[in-house]
């Protein structure tokens, strides 16, 4: 049969996001694949040198509409590393909290348009519900629900607010229940199992080679995790596992994201027993001195880098963020070859894209 | 009374009526044209005459009994959808009937839209396949009756249908297929033709199982006529011995209609919206109202051919049980729609090849060891 290429975007389903996936199909074969991406380009790291410090919190939110709170995290952390501030513990563990709240909802929304792209309509309206939870916890703590602006360079904006605690223990309660529904749903499901067992392998050298991070690669057997192999902020304090799977396929990454919001459960819990009183923020330098500093965590999709380089203003002279997404999106020629033209959307899926922080 | 009495006799009266003006104006008018006058009221009275426009009053009838009941099933696809994922579903237009005029508010906006055709299309195909999709699919409804007294008939005797009605459903039902393909081929764009040519394996493996198990029941039942289907199955109710058969069918038609988890055709993750992609206004309109048709068309087949049909307690009328009937598989198809994925296209045709065809088999096995051994 004639090979032709298909234009999977930039206004397609199947993109959640503004990006195209050009695939070549022989019938309903993929044979080629090459994704491009850069129609969402804003220039943030642009904007940023001319912004100062404060100001640019809420522009390292919008980087991601997932996990928005995990980027100024970051960005605060690469400020606190170039300033030289010591956090107070509390709001460390506040911060440790709120992102892993994050993570569990970014999970959740990839879990969601996860299962609205495999056609599971129960899937979607049932984790964007449970999602609501998790959103309205960090509407209480931070003010707002999508671009939450809640870390500062050294601290949080605010303390808890009355009564989160009972709260934050609901949430987590109610969420270990949902989860256990969600695995009920997704993994007793034959048609499930079916579109994602053995799709999308993703070899383990495949992924250390491409620079895959994140839960994809630990469905590859890998065992990189920054919060462990790096530990920042009170990682070292908590007691977790590391989420890997042996496969590398569709299901070992929706496995893994499963059993990384049930480790956030835990750390959530232990942040809470374990947060000590005091202040939630010092009052951080005007000026950054000239000099770099490095900020590396681990985002829902990755490893998310930011650099940045001080030169004794009020403003940085320029600051590089490394997008987890952007490197997994190159690897997507070598996942898709091979499979059916269906398999675009699991795999591409199962991925998570997220296109405001790919292209920046 | 049956149906066919009923449109007799209204249609008997009514041309009684306007003869009795008809001669009498004629008696006024010059010889020749009396006689003319004559003339047409006697052809307007003759029994040809009125058989056609009798035939032509049940159909009108049916047609429109079958579209109410499409609407009840537009909204209840919808309205089911809510309850089954945790939302309200449409309840703003007719507040007070549960959101019922919701789809009416949309065909009236999907008329007021304009119709596009792309301008590299096949405008021929471009226009036909709705035509014949449409067409093709409401055809079905016409042989199916809704009771012995309840259906499309030239004698008034009850039951004297379409001798070979049940064949003629199915016939008219896999007209579908080739309309979906020249509509995925003259819109000219790569997702439809991909969603055609689906459409086109889907339906052609879907189609031998599905036919055989209607020949199950055609085997027990004797006869290819709706009412002697129905009348076999006084005794029991042919899902009980053709259980596998049953399963099947209903699977089949599930592929058939093209929902969840068989939307292969317009799976609207990869394929934007499959084969309706370039459709715009109300030819989308038409589509989306006709997999209504069909999904009742499909209901209607499998309770008359394994729910016992009309059959059912007395306190409720014959055509009320076979619509209850209809809508209770419909429901079992929206609750599977809403609670599985998508299958692939490959999974598919190996679950019709390998697994439904045996499957089928067997089933015609059992009911030919059935009736050639007399127990039914």
């Amino acid at each position: 049969m004639a090979e032709m290429w298909i234009n999977m975007g930039p206004q397609h389903p199947m993109t959640h996001g503004l990006w195209n996936l050009r695939v070549k199909i022989d019938g309903e074969t993929i044979v080629a694949a090459e994704p491009e991406v850069g129609y969402l380009h804003r220039g943030i790291e642009k904007i940023c040198e001319a912004r100062t410090y404060p100001q640019i919190i809420p522009i390292a939110d919008r980087l991601c509409y997932g996990s928005s709170l995990t980027w100024s995290h970051l960005y605060c952390l690469t400020i606190e590393d170039l300033m030289d501030v010591e956090v107070p513990e509390r709001a460390e563990y506040i911060r440790v909290m709120a992102i892993e709240m994050q993570r569990i909802a970014s999970h959740l929304m990839w879990l969601a348009a996860y299962a609205g792209d495999l056609g599971l309509a129960v899937g979607f309206t049932y984790t964007m519900r449970d999602r609501e939870v998790l959103v309205d916890l960090l509407q209480a703590l931070t003010g707002s629900r999508l671009t939450y602006n809640y870390p500062r360079i050294g601290g949080v904006a605010h303390d808890l607010p009355p009564d989160f605690e009972r709260d934050t223990i609901r949430a987590v309660q109610y969420m270990e229940m949902r989860l256990k529904e969600y695995e009920d749903l997704f993994d007793g499901s034959k048609i499930f199992m079916m579109r994602n067992v053995g799709i999308g392998i993703l070899r383990k050298e495949d992924g250390i080679n491409l620079g895959v991070t994140g839960p994809s690669l630990r469905a590859s057997g890998v065992d990189y995790d920054l919060r462990k192999d790096m530990p920042y902020s009170v990682y070292p304090e908590m007691d977790f596992e590391v989420a890997t799977h042996e496969d590398g396929d569709c299901y070992a990454r929706y496995r893994v994201r499963m059993d990384e919001m049930w480790e956030s459960c835990r750390i959530i819990r232990q942040a809470l027993q374990k947060m000590p009183k005091g202040r939630w923020r010092i009052v951080a330098p005007r000026n950054a001195p000239a000099g770099t500093g490095l900020g590396r965590v681990e985002d829902p999709r990755g490893e998310a880098v930011m650099y940045a380089v001080g030169d004794g203003t009020d403003r940085p002279y320029r600051l590089k963020i490394r997008s987890p997404i952007f490197v997994t999106v190159s690897a997507a020629p070598k996942i898709l070859v091979g499979y059916k033209l269906a398999d675009v959307v699991a795999i591409m899926g199962g991925l998570d894209m997220c296109i405001g922080e790919n292209d920046r | 009374m049956n149906l066919f009495e009923f449109c007799h006799g209204i249609i008997h009266w009514l041309v009684d009526l306007v003869n009795n003006l008809w001669y009498w104006l004629g008696d006024f008018l010059p010889w020749y044209f009396g006689d003319l006058f004559t003339a047409i009221g006697d052809f307007a009275a003759s029994e040809g005459h009125l058989l056609f426009m009798t035939v032509l009053v049940e159909s009108v009838v049916i047609i429109v009994v079958a579209l109410i009941n499409v609407l009840n099933f537009l909204w209840i696809f919808r309205k089911l959808s809510g309850r089954i994922l945790d939302f309200y579903g449409p309840y703003y237009v007719g507040y007070r009937i549960g959101g019922w005029l919701q789809n009416l508010a949309d065909g009236v906006k999907l008329f007021t839209k304009e119709i596009i055709t792309p301008t590299k299309a096949d405008r021929l195909g471009f226009l036909l396949a709705p035509v014949i999709f449409v067409g093709s699919s409401v055809t079905i409804l016409a042989v199916i009756p809704l009771s012995a007294n309840f259906g499309l008939s030239t004698t008034s005797e009850p039951g004297e249908y379409v001798s070979a009605g049940a064949l003629f459903a199915l016939a008219a039902f896999s007209i579908a297929p080739f309309a979906i393909l020249l509509a995925g081929w003259s819109s000219n764009n790569k997702y439809t033709l991909i969603g055609g040519m689906r459409s086109a394996a889907q339906m052609m493996s879907y189609e031998i199982p599905l036919l055989l198990a209607a020949a199950s029941v055609f085997l027990l039942a004797g006869s290819f006529n709706f009412v002697d289907i129905v009348d076999a199955q006084h005794d029991m109710w042919f899902f009980i011995p053709l259980f596998i058969g049953f399963v099947v069918f209903l699977i089949c038609l599930i592929a058939e209609v093209e929902i969840i988890p068989f939307d292969l055709p317009e799976a609207e993750a990869e394929l934007v919206e499959g084969w309706t992609t370039e459709y715009g206004g109300m030819r989308f309109g038409l589509f989306y109202m006709t997999t209504a048709v069909r999904s009742y068309a499909g209901g209607a087949l499998a309770t008359a051919f394994f729910l016992g049909g009309w059959q059912g307690p007395w306190f409720v009328p014959d055509e009320i049980w076979f619509l209850i009937k209809a809508y209770i598989v419909y429901t079992v198809f929206m609750w599977l729609t809403w609670s599985v994925p998508r299958v692939r296209i490959d999974q598919m045709l190996v679950f019709g090849w390998r697994r439904l065809l045996p499957l089928a088999v067997l089933n015609l096995l059992i009911a030919a060891a059935l009736k050639s051994g007399g127990w039914l």
